[in-house]
């Protein structure tokens, strides 16, 4: 009999520790205003307290808490990219996601699975070794393999010449992981508030004040806040903030949209990808199969999912795996992906003095939380631009400047 | 199916279109600045509202205008490129954009 049970039901003061404190007042001034209670928005004040010791900071949302993309990705934690400046990047991340759950005393659930890129073209093949090469000499555990060592590394997949795009070798990223998606908010939030900082969801910004050239403070819709500096982590909104401010982003928004079916027994161990196809696919740890694909075919600031999509993906799927025939699909969803010209994020300053942004996350955005944290705190704090982030910077494209990660980044183009 | 109304083809599957970018007259590359160029290439208004976008009907390589809300995802009015873009007019400079 479960007595332990019975009296935690019965206890009038449910065992429940608040896990961050209740939304305040907004304070007429803050030394930092973080725009976006995201991932990457929480990150950035989490390592302006630990690191900085800087914790007079309002991390303001027009949603709740991780409710915008960082809770409708399909979480996949990777280094295998293109450039050099992007695989340095991206694997400084993955290594601090490695001892996240661990750092933010908080279980993010991270599950170190390994990632296949599939190839099903000799260019395919081409560029895989390319990005073998240049992960290779940048310390990161990347490796081109034939389908022969793909069906040890994967036996479910279909490696079967019979189909309309064979399977012709992948580019196998052991590194290559997932987590839970909205544990890595929760945690960065818990974090940042026990260190003193203020988080603020369903306060919606209407303004920036600009003086001077630069931003002085906020206009949201529980009142005006003045401040030292903003930082812009909006995901899905980026332009419409920048916007706000007075200047324009190379950034479309375009739904992206993915689904997970009913949990099944444990059969994927890898992260699939395919370029050609335009799907991935991991197993999560209830089970169940969290899929993705392309970006929708043109730009929306809406969230809604389309039977189009479904179709496209899982008859791709099926090419992959052609036992899922009568896979049932639980949830369809959307998130708003700001997709830059060249498949890269927006990190450093802005045309504003002390606007930073945080922008153009594609469909790139998830992995990159804890570095984008760790080095947008270094520039608030220090006013620098880290040699880590400097080749992100807006001023780039003015430049035509622009990285090549088109290939490594993304599905379907 | 999303259906979207060609002004050429009429209500069609949104999936024969592509879409073309708003409608942005272009600066004279030979006479602007770079930094007026590197504006007109990369940067978006990203407007959320209602829009005015070329789209492009693959079968009949047919260019159009549409404009759409991009909050409500519903397209409000298609039309020829020719209601804006006109050629010039023999002898005199020309009306509305020029290419």
């Amino acid at each position: 009999m479960p007595f332990g049970l019975i009296k935690y039901g019965l206890s009038r003061r449910y065992p429940v520790t608040r896990k961050f404190p209740a939304r305040p007042e907004l304070k007429p001034r803050y030394d930092v205003v973080i725009i976006g209670a995201g991932g990457h928005g929480l990150a950035t004040a989490y390592y302006l307290a630990k690191h900085h010791g800087i914790t007079n900071v309002a991390v303001v949302d027009k949603g709740y808490v991780g409710g915008g993309n960082t809770a409708r990705n399909t979480a996949i934690i990777r280094s295998n990219y293109l450039t050099p400046e992007g695989v340095r990047f991206y694997d400084a991340s993955l290594r601090l996601f490695r001892d996240l759950s661990h750092e933010l005393d908080f279980n993010i659930m991270y599950s170190e699975r390994g990632h296949l890129t599939l190839a099903h073209t000799e260019a395919a093949l081409r560029t895989s070794r390319w990005r073998a090469e240049v992960n290779k000499h940048l310390d990161v555990d990347s490796e081109v393999v034939s389908p022969e060592e793909i069906a040890r590394i994967e036996p479910t997949l279909n490696l079967s010449r019979d189909v309309r795009y064979p399977i012709l070798g992948a580019l196998h990223h052991r590194p290559g992981a997932i987590a839970r998606h909205d544990a890595v908010a929760w945690g960065y939030a818990i974090g940042a508030a026990e260190r003193g900082v203020e988080i603020h969801p369903n306060t919606e910004v209407t303004g920036i004040l600009v003086e001077g050239g630069a931003a002085t403070g906020v206009e949201t819709t529980r009142g005006t806040v003045r401040c030292g500096c903003v930082v812009q982590a909006v995901a899905g909104s980026s332009g419409l903030l920048a916007g706000m401010a007075g200047f324009k982003l190379p950034i479309r928004s375009v739904p992206l949209q993915a689904c997970v079916s009913q949990p099944l027994k444990p059969f994927l161990d890898t992260i699939v990808v395919s370029g050609s196809l335009h799907v991935y696919i991991s197993q999560s740890a209830r089970g169940e199969l969290v899929m993705g694909g392309a970006t929708d075919p043109y730009p929306l600031y809406s969230t809604r999912s389309t039977l189009d999509f479904m179709e496209g993906l899982m008859g791709h799927v099926l090419e992959l795996f052609p036992f899922l025939g009568n896979l049932k699909i639980l949830r369809q969803w959307a998130g708003i992906a700001d997709m830059t010209p060249d498949f890269a994020p927006i990190m450093g300053v802005s045309p504003i003095n002390n606007y930073y942004l945080d922008a153009g996350w594609g469909t790139w955005g998830f992995k990159a939380t804890p570095a984008c944290g760790t080095y947008m705190s270094d520039l608030v704090a220090t006013g620098q631009v880290p040699d880590m982030i400097a080749p992100f910077a807006l001023e780039r494209f003015w430049r035509f400047d622009q990285f090549g990660e088109r290939g490594a980044a993304s599905v379907g183009h | 199916m999303k259906i979207m109304p060609c002004p050429l083809n009429g209500p069609c599957n949104i999936s024969e279109f592509v879409y073309g970018g708003d409608v942005v007259n272009r600066p004279d590359p030979t006479a602007c600045s770079d930094e007026a160029w590197a504006d007109y290439v990369f940067m978006e208004d990203n407007a959320a509202g209602i829009v005015r976008e070329w789209w492009y009907h693959v079968a009949t390589a047919y260019w159009f205008i549409v404009e759409r809300n991009t909050v409500t995802d519903e397209i409000v009015r298609t039309y020829s490129a020719s209601e804006i873009y006109r050629p010039p007019d023999s002898g005199g400079t020309g009306g509305g954009g020029r290419f």
